[in-house]
């Protein structure tokens, strides 16, 4: 049993230096404020691409987390018959287990068809269909954990089903909520498949909804086979999972912190 | 009707509508795909696609190389993880100290939360001449690295979170007086766990795999990184293949290409039917197994 603890925590130990002892040294002020140089593959930064994962994982996490509250929170006893929820949360774990490239080609097709292409918005889009269900699930676990004297409290005041959600059940889940945000918004920044042709390559920094953009997770996907490409690639891969790190370190400080203000 | 009321109502209908999303965005997809596959459907029935061989786009579109490749990937990254995973979650819950625990419990999560992209770039960095110069050798192949077996491997560590931090849960939510009782009889700590433990947790242990399975199956970044990407049926275990998702990402470029895009995307059908019968499967499981191991 020791033996596969090891083996668990030695493949984290073994990708976090691998990462680290490779893209370290690579990062530099120039690659964290520069675009990538026309001229000469090996100067310049990645600045582009760590703008254009924020514009796209940023405003995705929002939607998501407003399309997620929403449903989670209809998915309660007091709005929905069970079977209809039920109905619902074997969907939303379908939609979780769907491979986020499907998602990638689905939103791909639907702006073609609206004669959009690649650009930020299908990315963003793409990005908020991956993350739905991640966030709903984690919101919906944590909206059966509120107690239902609570609920029956604020009812017994009169205020309606719909107050009662927003005031009190959103307030006392919200430790839960912000974790299911955060684990979403990692998803989201770290996922290459659905992203992939859905927002295109370029170097320039996107001006516009409809441009086209660089990512992390792309970045590191065309570069890093090609010899030229790879500082930038291995240095995409440290900053990608410092974010990620940040990012889980802290939900943990953000949720004990919140947790004080819940009623037990 | 006042302005709470009309407050409440609108809200409701809103809730309604995002809830209702999710369910046309269901079909939305599905029909989409279906769509999309029409004019591969055309070109060759769906057996014929499912069953030939070789894949040679634009002429032939036989999946079954990519097929027996998907299902090697997978098959072999899940005998890597089930064991390894199932053993951790049960030291994490059971055996270890307090303190332990809550040191490996954080690294469980970072470790789930590591991008695709990354375990990709690790393997491809790490295990790829690992498995060149070290362990094909050792089984007296001659292998590049960038093989079913590496793909396997880098499966197995991305599933490992998954499946312990839910069978973790699961043996967690067992009863503390059913393990008493167990133990007064005078059960062995470890037969315990076997016979108790296991047990009351199954379904959360069945259901566990199922989304671990769900993960490795339909990994398309970390697998095309580190897979070789030959379309042909395996010869060994250290011979590239191509699975299903690993196809995906090339449609990009090939979308002006009718017919093969349309291939794609029946793969990408496939894929999404296939997530949904084991999903369909895994709720009438648990259903079953909660049936027979209640406690």
């Amino acid at each position: 049993m020791i033996i596969s603890v090891c083996i668990v925590l030695g493949s984290l130990i073994i990708i976090f230096g691998i990462v680290t002892f490779n893209g370290a040294s690579y990062i530099s002020i120039e690659m964290v404020t520069q675009t990538p140089n026309p001229n000469d593959a090996l100067r310049g930064g990645i600045l582009n691409s760590i703008i254009g994962s924020m514009l796209l994982a940023l405003p995705a996490t929002g939607l998501a987390f407003l399309i997620g509250l929403g449903i989670a929170l209809y998915l309660q006893k007091d709005f929905t018959p069970s079977w209809f929820s039920g109905f619902i949360r074997f969907t939303l774990d379908v939609l979780w287990g769907i491979p986020s490239i499907v998602y990638g080609i689905f939103c791909f097709t639907i702006m073609l068809y609206f004669g959009l292409g690649g650009s930020i918005l299908a990315g963003i889009f793409a990005l908020t269909l991956l993350e739905i269900p991640i966030i709903t699930r984690y919101i919906d676990e944590a909206i059966k954990m509120v107690p239902k004297g609570l609920k029956e409290g604020a009812y017994s005041l009169g205020s309606t089903k719909f107050e009662t959600s927003m005031k009190v059940i959103r307030k006392q889940a919200f430790p839960g909520i912000l974790s299911g945000i955060l684990l979403g918004l990692g998803r989201g920044i770290g996922d290459t498949a659905s992203i992939l042709f859905t927002t295109k390559a370029t170097n320039r920094i996107p001006t516009s909804l409809l441009d086209s953009t660089d990512t992390l997770p792309t970045t590191i996907y065309h570069s890093y086979q090609l010899p030229t490409g790879q500082p930038k690639a291995y240095a995409a891969a440290f900053i990608l999972l410092v974010i990620v790190l940040c990012i889980s370190i802290l939900s943990r400080i953000l949720s004990k912190k919140f947790t004080k203000h819940v009623i037990k | 009707m006042n302005k709470r009321k009309l407050r409440d109502i609108i809200g409701t209908k809103l809730m309604l509508i995002v809830t209702l999303f999710v369910f046309i965005l269901f079909f939305l997809i599905f029909f989409l795909l279906i769509f999309g596959s029409i004019s591969v459907l055309e070109h060759a029935s769906i057996g014929e696609l499912l069953f030939s061989s070789p894949w040679n786009p634009p002429k032939n579109f036989g999946l079954a190389p990519i097929i027996i490749a998907t299902i090697l990937v997978t098959g072999i990254a899940l005998l890597i993880a089930i064991p390894i995973s199932l053993m951790s979650a049960i030291y994490i819950a059971e055996y270890a100290p307090r303190r332990v625990r809550q040191i490996i419990r954080p690294f469980i999560d970072v470790l789930a939360g590591v991008p695709s992209i990354v375990y990709g770039l690790c393997a491809y960095l790490f295990l790829v001449p690992l498995v060149d110069n070290y362990i094909a050798p050792w089984f007296g192949v001659r292998s590049t690295g960038l093989c079913i077996f590496t793909a396997a491997v880098t499966l197995a560590v991305m599933v490992f979170p998954i499946i312990i931090s839910l069978c973790v849960e699961s043996f967690s939510a067992v009863p503390l007086a059913l393990k008493e009782a167990s133990l007064s009889v005078g059960a062995t700590k470890w037969e315990t766990v076997k016979k108790i433990v296991f047990r009351a947790s199954a379904p959360g242990i069945l259901s566990a795999i199922l989304l671990g399975f769900g993960r490795a199956f339909g990994e398309t970044i970390a697998v095309s990184m580190v897979v070789g990407g030959v379309p042909s049926i395996p010869e060994s275990l250290f011979s590239p293949g191509k699975t299903l998702a690993s196809l995906l990402p090339r449609y990009g470029e090939l979308i002006t290409i009718p017919l093969e895009g349309s291939a794609l995307i029946l793969v990408a059908l496939v894929l999404f039917i296939v997530v949904f019968l084991f999903n369909l499967l895994g709720i009438l499981l648990l259903r079953k197994a909660k049936k027979r191991w209640s406690y």
